[in-house]
């Protein structure tokens, strides 16, 4: 229970209407979309102005009460799940664009605007915000930043880290932080930003985000080639790299995938290929043509059953509806599913996609494989029932063999969606002890009281 | 306090539909509430979260649950968005039944429910006394619109604009029909419904005329109660029953191909709120109601699916009305039908069709949500009415009656100068040319 006084505080801050304290409120923000169990808090706050915003860390920390932070709650790490009595702070109230400037290309957003709005917006303009994870209908460029996260486009446009060019945040004590700049160029200072960036709500809160942003692209391709044999397609992706092309977009989706995909959406998918790859290349109306015609002619080379160049807008769309609903037609077969992201490098891809299948057999579980093949980010998805206890130890055994697999081949844990604390207890293997003490001491110095989202990353 | 255990007992009934839930959170883009609160418990996913703590009892008492759980327009925007398929409404009605079964439905809904709407022709005498009366109450603020507004503060109808019941309802103009299957070799049911029977009865006036002028046959048996919805989403499923029942037994005493409505809510409700909410009946009623509801088409559906609709010649088209159209969630999301509804729309040459932006958003309504939670229901309905408004055009059609009175009312309270009429209206305008 929090303090008659901190609460009547809290409810001057922000405004009695956005302080929840009832029981039914707390619980719908004990969770995220992670696996994980539920945790509530003591109170939930939703602050409508920096000011706010601020003054609320500020209290967290002299009260000593964990403070995490919350977008919109699609966090697939378990960021989001609160420390048991701790404060959730929502931002979904902090969701105006406060510039989009054309001259200098940049946008300067608060943290709780929705990342598809924020395209949306300066595509209108004729500009182009590439990052597009799965959750940007809803997911905040807040919890984007805090996270890092990736999309599909990762491959030739980068992650969100990328186009953060300056942030404006609070320390624990609810100063405000500058760093960066709004110019191409600068190098005054630490680079904060590159610190807070993926930092996860554990070492500042975000009030102003300064995000790059480039012209959009004047054309496109998108293409499907089949392949009868997985390493085929595999082979594909990394003939592609090779040949210095760089696709937007290069999806891999396995033979699990695909019937899945075909059952629910009927889109007239080969229910027999090993795997299909979706490709897209834009630019340059010249370039995308040549492009294109090399694509082609590398699937044929490496053994494509056959490739479909979408001729129109509707043919595209086609394209990628097959592969947006590659999430949905998986999520349908059982109640759990268990979306996992270890990365590793591109040339790895074709052993990666072995492997899953090893583990899959080895573990008696069913793995559907689809995902970012171009820059490496595979997603085993893992379909089970976690009401079945005996299976889940299995699913558990599986997550670590398909975690160890990516690091013996050079990867990360995780590619896109954060350490949390899902992945937070093997966070050692891929970095070392010197690393993990390192980050403690850098956490400790920044928030000597341990309030911002404890737990979370480095344990 | 009521016994926690007893609920989570009930609860386990839908834990297999609970968890298909992976709280991914996708609903928060679509749900209109939410988009108003910013609330995770307005929001699909945080209900089904409370709804999973109160079978795992983690809850003193379920008014808490109760309450947010009523917060929400049961539109259904978050089931036709939702990757896993979560049967959300289908979830939230029968906990509502569980809830209010447990805690009792509130003196208000009691009287509506059980005292008036489960009566068909008690609730039809009351009505035509109300439209007597009305204009002593009330006085009219907008001739184009048809709307009114309270004539002194009244708590119950604050600062509505709300279309007044029509002076004389359909089922006095008309208590009941039957023709012989036409030319066009098709009979069919009419269920009226109650807000085009007691607030719209041009839109019955309308649908008939279209209907007789394909030669198709009618069967509209007298005394319709309710499809039974503002009993179901209450979660009133005694009262529900009864409605069926009562339908069920007008409607088959005679034989029709399709049982068709003007109503978006009474076709979804007919359709997939029948069937789902009594399929642990007896046999021969589960039967019965599968039986009707197979056979249940909305009317933009039935003419352009089994009969087509008749060119018309094109007279004084040199000036069309520009016409924008709204989708009701039950024709949309529930049904799948929006093309046809457009189709029937552009079937008069002297309109024209100009969509407007997010044609498919909820425009508030959700039947009892907006008599509960009037101030969300504005705010949304407000921006509906600034897409209706930014497609520039004169009029306005939908497919739903109860769109129609949430539209009138945003409309009216701006002082708009704008036309709300149901696509068959439009059709049948074209037809007596």
């Amino acid at each position: 229970m929090i303090q008659k006084g901190l609460l009547k505080e809290f409810q001057k801050t922000v405004g009695a209407a956005n302080v929840f304290t009832d029981h039914a409120d707390l619980l719908t923000y004990s969770y995220d979309a992670a696996v994980l169990e539920p945790v509530l808090p003591a109170v939930a706050l939703r602050p409508t102005t920096g000011e706010a915003l601020s003054k609320v860390v500020r209290l967290c920390n002299e009260n000593l009460l964990p403070l995490t932070v919350r977008g919109a709650g699609t966090n697939l790490s378990g960021g989001t799940v609160p420390s048991a009595k701790g404060v959730v702070v929502v931002t979904n109230a902090l969701n105006q664009i406060l510039e989009i400037n054309e001259a200098d290309m940049y946008a300067v957003v608060q943290p709780g605007v929705v990342t598809a709005k924020l395209a949306a917006a300066v595509e209108a303009r004729g500009l182009f915000y590439p990052p597009d994870p799965g959750s940007q209908a809803v997911s905040t460029l807040g919890g984007n930043v805090a996270e890092n996260a990736g999309g599909l486009r990762g491959l030739k446009y980068g992650v969100t880290g990328d186009y953060v060019m300056g942030l404006q945040f609070f320390d624990v004590n609810g100063e405000p932080i500058t760093t960066g700049s709004r110019t191409v160029k600068c190098a005054t200072g630490y680079n904060l930003a590159g610190l807070m960036v993926g930092s996860e709500g554990t070492l500042g809160v975000f009030n102003k985000i300064t995000l790059k942003l480039i012209p959009l692209p004047a054309d496109q391709k998108a293409m499907m080639a089949v392949f009868d044999e997985m390493e085929n397609a595999s082979e594909t992706v990394a003939a592609i790299i090779a040949d210095h092309i760089v696709p937007a977009t290069l999806e891999y989706m396995d033979n699990f995938t695909i019937r899945a995909v075909e059952a629910y959406s009927r889109v007239g998918l080969p229910v027999d290929a090993a795997a299909l790859l979706l490709i897209e290349v834009d630019g340059h109306p010249a370039q995308v043509e040549e492009d294109a015609q090399k694509v082609v002619s590398l699937c044929k080379k490496f053994g494509a059953a056959s490739i479909k160049v979408a001729v129109d807008a509707v043919e595209r769309d086609s394209v990628w509806e097959a592969r947006r609903s590659a999430l949905s037609a998986l999520a349908k077969l059982k109640p759990t599913l268990i979306l996992e992201d270890a990365t590793v490098p591109r040339s790895k891809i074709p052993d990666m996609v072995r492997a899953m299948q090893d583990i899959s057999r080895q573990y008696g579980i069913e793995i559907g494989t689809f995902g970012h093949a171009g820059d490496g980010n595979l997603h085993p998805t893992i379909l089970t029932d976690r009401r079945n206890k005996q299976e889940w130890e299995k699913v558990e055994a599986a997550i670590e063999a398909i975690f160890d697999k990516a690091l013996e081949l050079g990867g990360t844990l995780s590619g896109e969606h954060g350490t949390g604390i899902a992945k937070s207890c093997f966070l050692e293997k891929e970095t070392g002890p010197a690393t993990i003490l390192y980050s403690k001491r850098v956490k400790s110095a920044l928030d000597p009281n341990n309030i911002l989202n404890p737990d979370k990353i480095i344990g | 306090m009521a016994d926690m255990q007893k609920i989570a007992d009930l609860m386990r009934a839908l834990e297999d539909q609970l968890v298909v839930c992976m709280r991914c959170g996708l609903c928060q883009a679509v749900c209109p509430v939410f988009e108003q609160t910013g609330r995770e418990a307005d929001v699909a996913r945080g209900k089904l979260a409370l709804l999973d703590g109160l079978m795992h009892k983690m809850f003193g008492d379920p008014n808490g649950v109760y309450e947010r759980l009523n917060r929400c327009l049961l539109c259904g925007s978050c089931a036709a968005n939702c990757p896993s398929g979560v049967s959300v409404l289908e979830i939230f009605i029968k906990a509502r039944a569980i809830l209010a079964g447990y805690m009792g439905l509130s003196a208000a809904k009691k009287l509506l429910l059980r005292g008036l709407l489960v009566h068909p022709q008690l609730f039809d005498r009351i009505v035509e006394w109300g439209a007597n009366f009305q204009q002593v109450f009330t006085r009219p603020v907008n001739d184009l619109l048809g709307t009114s507004c309270a004539r002194f503060v009244s708590p119950l109808l604050s600062g509505r604009h709300f279309v007044r019941l029509a002076q004389k309802p359909f089922h006095l103009t008309l208590p009941s029909l039957r023709t012989d299957t036409g030319l066009s070799g098709l009979r069919v049911g009419f269920f009226v419904g109650c807000l085009i029977d007691k607030i719209f009865p041009q839109v019955a006036e309308a649908t008939i005329h279209v209907l007789k002028q394909h030669e198709v046959g009618i069967y509209m048996p007298e005394e319709q109660g309710c499809c039974g919805i503002p009993a179901a989403s209450s979660g009133d499923m005694a009262t529900f029953k009864r409605l069926v029942q009562h339908n069920l037994n007008k409607f088959e005493k005679e034989k029709f191909d399709y049982l068709v409505t003007s109503c978006a809510t009474c076709t979804a409700t007919i359709k997939e709120v029948w069937p789902v909410l009594l399929q642990k009946e007896p046999e021969d009623l589960v039967a019965r109601v599968k039986q009707i509801s197979e056979k249940t088409l909305d009317i933009h559906q039935f003419l352009i699916a089994k009969v087509g609709l008749k060119k018309v010649c094109p007279v004084n088209t040199e000036n069309p009305v520009s016409i924008t159209y709204h989708d009701p969630c039950h024709l949309k999301k529930t049904l799948g039908v929006s093309e046809e509804p457009r189709a029937v729309l552009k079937a008069n040459p002297g309109y024209h069709l100009k969509e407007m932006p997010q044609a498919d958003v909820c425009c508030g309504m959700g039947g009892s949500f907006n008599l509960q939670y009037y101030e969300i229901s504005s705010d949304i309905g407000r921006k509906k009415r600034e897409n209706i408004k930014a497609s520039g055009c004169d009029a306005v059609a939908t497919g739903c009656p109860a769109c129609m009175l949430q539209i009138s009312d945003v409309l009216s309270r701006s002082n708009d100068r704008f036309v709300v009429k149901h696509p068959i209206e439009i059709y049948a305008e074209a037809l007596k040319r």
